[in-house]
């Protein structure tokens, strides 16, 4: 029964690592470029949703609409203005460097605009707990809507990518630009795309980041952001499964290290399987293996 | 290659008279007042703390120049924000050595205390911290503090616990990747040998995962433990408080002078669920006493807002170096190295009385000596716990 409710802790903590590196791994795996700003398009969720909620005293379900509409907006602006002319640079790095700055810009702009104290954050979830076992296994409603967020997400995200033409745009794109754009693909059209449908999955994120741990600050993306990179690097960079699967697989190890190894290693213990994965297998659990051919 | 030759020396020439006239500045303002600098969070997680020392600081130099200042002697003061964070701190020390200070009132917080003692020792500047409580913010020869000690705090709430019998079965959660609370932390443990109690679980978190507190609270609750020990700053003690809410579990919480703040400066915070928590201070805005009362009503006058121990801390302090001043004949003119070797070969010889303690004194290494007095959270409001 203990074992139980640590994997119940662990399963909520990990579904919000999933819904995380959901959004990490749709942009990597499209536009092949890690977006470290995504952690704090996460915040500016979270702060949208605040500030519809709490501070204008809007309905929940308006917050959370808000905070997709400005988060797309800004995925796409952020792609348009920083990314965009950089795509063809001759580094990559370029590109990697610059998703930093934009991830400083938007801390430091939160940290101008809200201060930076500690907010504490209203839930949007109003369903009660789910007892068991005489409430020694405790569910709370956010982690029910966050696993079932992930598991609609992901299969959203499958069927549009494999079933729509938007959708096989983006594979094409994702295999070869130059190629896709040859056959007539809008390249910019795509990824700009690819943005906005990961920036909408970082504000639903967002939401539900604050909703399960109450608090929201400037900085309250980047830990998780980081964590949920390693889940999608667990799982497999660029497979959506996969960053379901690592981002579970994450919380529930760093839960369970934290309640019977030590509280202080949880840490240690996560990024030391992450090393031993990647040593082992270096595309992630279901990364696939793709053959350069020269 | 002229042309640039020619900016270059400009800009050196510039560059020059610039510090001359600034060098003017501060020597003329050094010899006429006092010129005391504070540092701390004016805004960030712990702004609590360092709006409560500034204002502390300004309401005493207020008061003392009003009633004609240190022996004649008017003290201008200046406020640094250090947003908690060490480099900041330095960089605040470091304008207010530029701006002519005479003394530090600083830092608040241990860590950025503790960087800005490396410094402070160098230019042997008398530096005297309200409230950073590290035994090693007062390493150095210049430093020292109004407030405990983390042996001290952590010792004194282990004793406190046992001597009122407040639990028998006891949890801890520290922040490892803390000084404060590591320091606090030690001490508890290696007194909780000599107690009645025992400790059940002992739990830890760090800085990249202060969110999640679940699992802590499990495993204390899991041990059965009746009184959770939290040695951490109040923004990880609301939540720790929140989640313990939502699984149920009610123990006592027992927290130190980093747990005041909870109930006025996390926003949002739903004030209920702090009620009941105790924690050990050393001042308390309800008390009766005469001096306190004094204090709390100038001071809600004048910022609109109950001090906390901070404030108090803060008040204390520039009233100790106006005894210091008064009691070794100290001037402006001394210059920050003679008024360091004056005032600290005074500190350990006097006494103070003021709103944190009756009779504090003051060891060669730095550390105050006063009794501790604990609170409990009753209706939103401190209240002298019996």
């Amino acid at each position: 029964m203990r074992f139980l409710s640590y994997l119940i802790s662990g399963i909520s903590l990990g579904s919000v690592y999933a819904i995380i590196a959901l959004g990490y791994t749709m942009v990597y795996g499209i536009a092949k470029m890690l977006n470290f700003a995504h952690g704090d398009v996460i915040m500016v969720g979270g702060f949208s949703a605040f500030t519809i909620i709490s501070m204008l005293g809007y309905p929940p379900a308006l917050g959370v609409l808000a905070a997709i509409v400005i988060c797309t907006a800004l995925g796409v602006i952020i792609e348009k203005v920083a990314y965009r002319p950089l795509r063809n640079a001759s580094s990559s790095l370029a590109v990697l460097i610059t998703a930093i700055g934009v991830s400083y810009l938007l801390q430091n702009l939160a940290l101008l605009i809200f201060g930076s104290s500690t907010k504490s954050f209203e839930s949007v979830v109003n369903i009660p707990p789910l007892k068991l076992a005489d409430g020694q296994v405790n569910i709370t409603g956010e982690t029910i809507v966050t696993i079932l967020a992930c598991i609609v997400v992901m299969v959203m995200l499958t069927l549009f990518i494999n079933r729509t033409k938007a959708g096989q745009a983006m594979l094409a794109v994702s295999e070869d630009k130059g190629a896709a754009q040859l056959m007539g693909i809008n390249v910019n059209g795509t990824i700009a795309l690819t943005f906005a449908i990961g920036s909408a999955l970082a504000a639903v994120a967002g939401v539900l980041l604050c909703s399960a741990y109450p608090t929201l600050s400037p900085t309250t993306g980047a830990m998780p952001g980081i964590k949920a990179f390693v889940a999608a690097v667990f799982g497999g960079i660029g497979s959506i499964p996969g960053a379901l699967i690592g981002g579970l697989l994450l919380g529930v190890i760093e839960t369970l290290g934290k309640a019977y190894i030590s509280s202080q290693l949880s840490d240690v213990i996560v990024f030391g399987i992450l090393i031993v994965v990647l040593v082992v297998k270096p595309t992630g659990i279901l990364g696939r293996k793709i053959q350069e051919k020269v | 290659m002229k042309k640039m030759k020619k900016v270059l020396s400009a800009s050196l020439i510039a560059a020059m008279m610039l510090t001359l006239l600034s060098g003017c500045g501060g020597d003329k303002a050094a010899s006429d007042t006092w010129k005391f600098g504070g540092i701390g969070p004016a805004t960030g997680d712990y702004a609590a703390y360092g709006i409560g020392v500034r204002n502390g600081i300004e309401l005493a130099v207020k008061e003392i120049n009003e009633a004609g200042g240190i022996n004649g002697v008017q003290i201008d003061y200046k406020f640094e924000d250090d947003q908690t964070d060490n480099e900041k701190s330095v960089n605040g020390y470091n304008a207010l050595k530029d701006w002519g200070m005479n003394v530090l009132i600083g830092s608040t917080t241990s860590g950025c205390s503790i960087a800005v003692s490396d410094v402070s020792s160098q230019d042997h500047m008398f530096q005297l911290t309200p409230s950073a409580s590290a035994i090693d913010a007062v390493k150095t020869d210049n430093a020292f503090q109004v407030c405990f000690t983390d042996p001290s705090q952590g010792s004194g709430s282990a004793q406190y616990i046992g001597d009122h019998a407040l639990g028998t079965k006891i949890a801890i959660i520290h922040d490892s990747s803390d000084v404060y609370s590591t320091g606090i932390y030690e001490n508890f443990i290696a007194e909780a040998a000599n107690q009645s109690f025992e400790i059940v679980a002992d739990e830890a978190f760090t800085a990249d995962s202060k969110t999640d507190f679940n699992v802590q609270l499990k495993k204390a609750k899991e041990a059965g433990a009746d009184l959770v020990f939290l040695p951490i700053y109040y923004t990880e003690a609301a939540l720790i408080l929140t989640q313990a809410a939502a699984m149920d579990y009610s123990p006592i919480f027992f927290g130190v002078d980093g747990m005041d703040g909870i109930l006025t400066n996390v926003s949002g915070f739903d004030t209920t669920l702090a009620e009941g928590v105790i924690l050990l201070t050393p001042f308390a805005a309800n008390a009766t006493d005469e001096r306190t009362v004094n204090f709390v009503t100038a001071y809600e006058a004048a910022y609109g807002i109950t001090p906390n121990q901070f404030a108090a801390d803060a008040y204390d302090a520039v009233y100790i170096l106006k005894q210091l001043i008064e009691e070794s004949g100290a001037t402006p003119q001394d210059g920050i190295s003679g008024i360091c070797d004056k005032l600290s070969a005074q500190i350990v010889k006097t006494s103070f009385t003021g709103l944190t303690g009756d009779e504090m004194t003051w060891s060669a290494s730095g550390e105050v000596n006063k009794y501790p007095k604990a609170m409990e959270i009753v209706d939103g409001d401190y209240q002298l716990f019996e």
